[in-house]
Formats: C-alpha cells, structure tokens, sequence
C-alpha cells in the first residue's frame, strides 16, 4: 500500500470508488503536493469524470440556446405558437391539438421535445430554462461558499462576542424551515420587489431567489468551517505567525485559509446540486423564477398542472434536472475521495 | 450536565424569539400590500379601510403589532388575514395529514437506510454495493415533488394500481388511509434513503476499523454477533441523530412539497396557500411551529450526545 500522510496503513477497504492505489513508482517522488496527489486520484477516477463531463456538455448545451432558438427551431423562449402545424412522419400535425393538448416530441428541428400547453417549444425552453436554473445554481453556491468561509473562519479565530453572535444568527437561518423561508421572502419580494434606496431589484429578478438560496445553505458550510478554525488556531503556526508580527487578517487568509481549503472544496458541488434542487422546488412553489421565464422547477411545475395530460411537458426538464444535479454529485463524490479518502461530508435538506 | 441542559434551553428560547420577529418583520417591511384593504374587501370606503385598519391594529407601531400576534398565538386565537378564521384550528384540523405523512415516511426510510446501508457496506466493493451506490445517488438527485409527479401519473393515472393523492382520515377509513400514502411515503422517503444508506455505509466500514472489533473478533464471537452486537450498534449512533434532525425538519415545513403534489391538505400546504395570498398570521404560526420542532428535537440531539459523550459538554 502506497504512504499517504494521515492515513494509517491498513484502514484501506476495498471500496469501488475509494482505494485508488497509486503506481510504484510515484512511492519515490518525494514533496508532492496536496492537490498534486488529489488530482492525480481524481483522473484515475473515470465514474466520477464521466459524470463531470456530462454535467460541462449540459451547461455547454445550455449556452447555446439562443443559437439553438434562433437557427434549429427559429422560435424565442417566450414566444407561443398554438396554431402552428408541423410535419410529422409524412402528416401535417397541429401543434395543440382540438382538445388542447400539446404535440409530444417530434424528434424534429421545430418542436424537438414537443411543445407545451401555450404552443412553446420545449426543447428551446429547456435550453434557455437550463440557463437560469444553472446561474441561480452556481451564482448561489458561490454566494454560500463566500460568506460561509468568511463567518467560519471569522467565528472560529475571534471567539468571543463575534462567534457567539454568528452563532446565534447561523442557528436562526439554520432552524428556520428552509423552504418556508425561502417561499416566505420569494413571494413578498416578487410582489413589490425591493427598494433598498442605491439600488433597485425588480419583482422579476434572478436576482431574488440567487440571494435567498445563497443564504439558507450557509450554516451548513459556515459550522464545520468554524469547529475547524477552531481546533487551527491553536496550532504551532498560528503562534508562530503571531510571533513574527503577522495581524490577524493576514493570520487568517495566508495561515488558516489554506488548510480549510480541501473542506471548502468538498462542499462546492454539494451546495451547487442543493442549489439548483432548491431553485426548481422555490420555482414548483411560484417563489423562484417568474413566469413566463422558463426554469426547469418552473417548465416542471407547468407540466405538472396539465397532468394528466401531456407527460412530456413534465419528463423533458425533470430528467434534464436528474441528469445535471447526478452529475455534479456524483463528480463531487470523487472530488471529496480524491481530496480526502476517509472524510465523510454531507448536506441535507 | 445540568449547566449544559439549562445553556441549550436558553439559547433554543432565544432562537425561537429570533425566528419570530425575523418572519414578522420579512413580511412587515417588504412592501407586500395592506391587509387592511385586503380584509375591507373590494368595494370598501376609505372610512371602512380606515376602521379595519385601527380594529386589527394596523396603525399602531410595528413592535405592538408584533407582541400582539406573539400574545395571540399563545392564547390560541389568531385569526387569518384572508378566511378570518382561527388559524390553529385549522392547523390541528391539518395536523393528521402532515403527522401520518412524516411519521410513517420517517419509519421507512430509516429501516431502508440502515437495511441499505448494511448491505452496501458487508458488499463494499462487490456487485450489489456497487448497485446500491448507483441507486442512492440517482436517488438524492430526483426532486421530491418530480419523482411525486412521476408516481402519481404512472401508478396512480395510467396504471391505476393506487388512488392518486388526497388523504383520508386514519379513523374513517384505515385501508383508504393506507393506499393514499403509500406513494407519498415512497416519493418522500427516497431521498433520506440514499442520503442514510450511504452515511451508514461509511460509518460502518469505519468502525470495523476499530480495535474494539478486533477484540470482540478475538475473544471467539461469532462474525454474526460482531456485526450486530458491535459494528452496527455504534454504527447507528449519529444515524439515529441525523434521523431526529431531518424528522424535525420534515415536520416543520419539509413535507411541504409532498403535500403539495399529492394535495394532502396538510400543515405545509396550509403554509404555501397562505404565502401566496401573503397571509400573515397562518405562515408565522407554521413557521414557529417548524422551527419549534427543529430546535426542540436538535436540542434534545445535543443532550443525548451530551449524556453519551462527556468532552461535548464542555465546548457546547
């Protein structure tokens, strides 16, 4: 068995997608790095990378809807076309049909995914949809991360008054039913929107459901981190940094950042595939993304007022969804057993 | 111990408290429109509006509306901006829903999860951990109300095998109470089967690590009696933790998207009914209520892992 620092020999098991041993000769090299020795463990995990390749071809896919819209299908996200016909297998096909029902896939240019109830494209709305869901997603997870990393390690260095205050605030988002709370400010901010004097932020904005799906996940990242700085700071570089003068802020970004950065890492796919999970449950719920603005929580929802009609206004962006948050989940899997084999990391709703 | 016990009880009042003026207030600043010209109705005069305004209280400074509500809800007589009409009522009258719903989804997915988990970790590496890896992660990726969409037009529309949705009451009919939630129970409980299965896998094949096992392997005792006796007991320990967490939360609001897609008329769907016409009093009750059950069950989590492990105490 190949020496890794921290891990005892012998408490391998023979897990699938865990014990990657590392090649004879690599035992010679000495003085690799950290996220040298992960990546490495990474590439070799082909699940995990195929799964990560599918999660990039869903977000490359995704930015190209406008040329998807205006060059294949030639029909806008937004834009109904509930008496077009279409040729299907050598007839001529309405588009709703008398009843109202929306054609199902065509497996054509022009309505590739079938339409919905309002004679949209689907296949267009799932691209320009995917946009949204994805931004919110990462712009959101980006935000958790941010101010998750600046609480835990703020919390954890000062003590005291500071840590018991964010503490406290961390237990009140964290005790606070998450989707309630996200509903709560989605439905009354969507109303008026919000004029906070410098700026303003429409009722329509992407920018309300990014901000609260950004908060509510923070306590999840921001306790772990703190319980770390916590145990760090007492360490012998810690004092030795303080012993040549350093002040605080630079203790804390060039002394302690670094060694919770692997736990920061582990995390940003975990939050992103809760991210985008909380965005379609918001937007099932009208608190997310407005209509007539596609998301997949929202093109979801749609599908699911029409049931039991057509079922691929419902299937076409669930899957989608299913696919992309498998995706990052299962890449993120092999993020956290490359980083750290034994580290047991999870999330919950 | 008992300093302890006191310190979480203080902070979990102090957190409630927080949690109540945070929702007030959400609703109270962001401009969501006047409920008095909501409760006048359509053809009020500005007289009318006037007095609604004053009778409910609307006029007075936002910190006397609120220790007005908080006294209501104590006294059990909140009424509804939209039905007026006494808003813990209608959550008792709403409670069977959500209770059956969370209980008995709770009771499945931690007997499936320890089950999977078991299996996954005696099998690690083999064929059928290997497929229960799969299945879990397939299973934390699928939105609760897609997969309770998807159930409810496959089994319940086309194939017809069981009633789609609605729930009825466990006194009126319990074989009626029993088809209407399997699927429920089934859409909410595979996504805590995945997560659980997979937490106890890796709790489990860590503590086979320890030297206790070994131990316990030496002095003769079968591999049967090692694993139950053993692993599996100190294996279950931050399971059953998690379980107490994710119940609570469940409880509080969690089941909100189940209900919704099934149309349970449960406490959740309470709340997002009343969100969407921006009903103060209903969303304030149900949300103390969920955070009620969050801190209650975290907090007596702590003490349990407090009573079991002394070093917590100190740095709680």
């Amino acid at each position: 068995m190949a020496v890794e620092p921290g891990v005892p020999a012998g408490t391998r098991l023979p897990g699938a997608f865990e014990a990657v041993p590392l090649a004879p000769e690599e035992r010679h090299i000495a003085g690799i790095g950290p996220y040298r020795l992960a990546l490495r463990r990474l590439r070799r995990n082909r699940v995990a990378l195929a799964f990560g390749a599918l999660f990039l071809l869903i977000v490359g896919l995704c930015l190209l809807a406008p040329i998807y819209s205006h060059d294949i299908a030639h029909i806008g996200p937004n834009v109904g076309e509930p008496n077009a016909t279409v040729h299907v297998g050598g007839h001529t096909r309405q588009v709703l049909n008398a009843n109202g029902v929306p054609i199902g896939p065509t497996w054509h240019s022009r309505f590739f995914f079938g339409a919905d109830n309002e004679g949209r494209d689907v296949a267009v709305r799932l691209l320009y949809g995917g946009r949204n869901s994805l931004q919110i997603g990462l712009v959101a997870a980006l935000l958790t991360i941010a101010l998750a990393t600046i609480v835990g390690l703020v919390a954890g260095y000062f003590r005291g008054i500071v840590d018991g205050v964010l503490s406290r605030a961390m237990d009140v988002i964290w005790s606070y039913p998450a989707v309630l709370l996200g509903v709560a400010l989605g439905t009354s901010l969507a109303l008026g929107g919000l004029d906070l004097g410098l700026f303003q932020v429409s009722g329509s904005s992407l920018g309300i459901p990014t901000a609260i799906i950004g908060i509510v996940y923070v306590p999840y990242v921001a306790k772990p981190l703190r319980g770390q700085v916590l145990g760090l700071r007492e360490r012998e570089f810690v004092d030795a940094a303080r012993a040549q003068g350093y002040g605080s802020l630079r203790i804390l970004v060039s002394e302690i950042l670094p060694n919770v950065a692997s736990t920061i890492i582990v995390f940003v796919p975990l939050i992103v595939a809760n991210a985008i999970l909380l965005e379609a449950a918001l937007s099932y719920l009208g608190a997310g993304v407005r209509p007539p603005n596609p998301s997949w929580g929202t093109m979801i929802a749609d599908g699911i007022h029409e049931l039991p009609g057509a079922i691929h206004e419902t299937l076409v962006p669930g899957i989608m969804l299913v696919l992309t948050v498998l995706g990052i989940n299962v890449f993120g899997d092999g993020v956290r057993d490359a980083l750290d084999p034994r580290a047991t990391v999870r999330i919950e709703r | 111990m008992a300093r302890f016990v006191v310190r979480r009880l203080i902070s979990m009042v102090a957190v409630l408290v927080a949690i109540s003026i945070l929702t007030f207030v959400i609703f109270q600043v962001i401009p969501n429109g006047d409920p008095a010209l909501r409760l006048a109705g359509r053809t009020a005069t500005p007289e009318n509006i006037a007095s609604v305004r004053h009778a409910w209280g609307f006029d007075k400074p936002i910190y006397v509306q609120y220790l007005r509500t908080m006294r209501n809800i104590f006294d059990g007589s909140v009424i509804s901006y939209t039905q007026e009409v006494n808003v813990e009522d209608q959550i008792r009258g709403d409670l069977p829903a959500t209770l059956s719903l969370s209980i008995g989804a709770g009771v499945i997915w931690l007997f499936f999860g320890i089950v999977f988990g078991v299996i996954s970790a005696i099998k690690a590496g083999r064929f059928t951990d290997r497929a229960l890896t799969v299945l879990s992660m397939i299973g934390v990726s699928f939105p609760v109300f897609f997969l309770g969409a998807l159930l409810s037009y496959y089994v319940g529309y086309k194939w017809g095998v069981l009633p789609q949705g609605n729930y009825v009451p466990l006194t009126q009919d319990p074989v009626g109470w029993l088809t209407h939630l399997i699927m429920p129970w089934a859409a909410l409980s595979v996504l805590f089967i995945g997560i659980y299965a997979r937490v106890l896998r890796n709790n489990f094949l860590d503590t086979m690590n320890e030297d206790f096992v070994r131990t316990a392997r030496a002095k003769g005792l079968s591999e049967r009696q090692v694993i139950i006796r053993h692993v599996l007991r100190n294996s279950l320990v931050p399971i059953i933790s998690l379980w107490g967490l994710d119940f609570a939360a469940v409880i509080g609001g969690g089941a909100i998207l189940t209900e919704s897609v099934f149309n349970l008329q449960g406490v959740g769907q309470y709340a997002a009914n009343s969100i969407q016409q921006l009903d103060v009093p209903p969303v304030l009750v149900i949300t103390m209520f969920g955070a009620f059950f969050v801190v209650l069950l975290s907090a007596a989590v702590d003490m349990v892992y407090a009573f079991l492990n002394p070093r917590v105490r100190l740095s709680g």
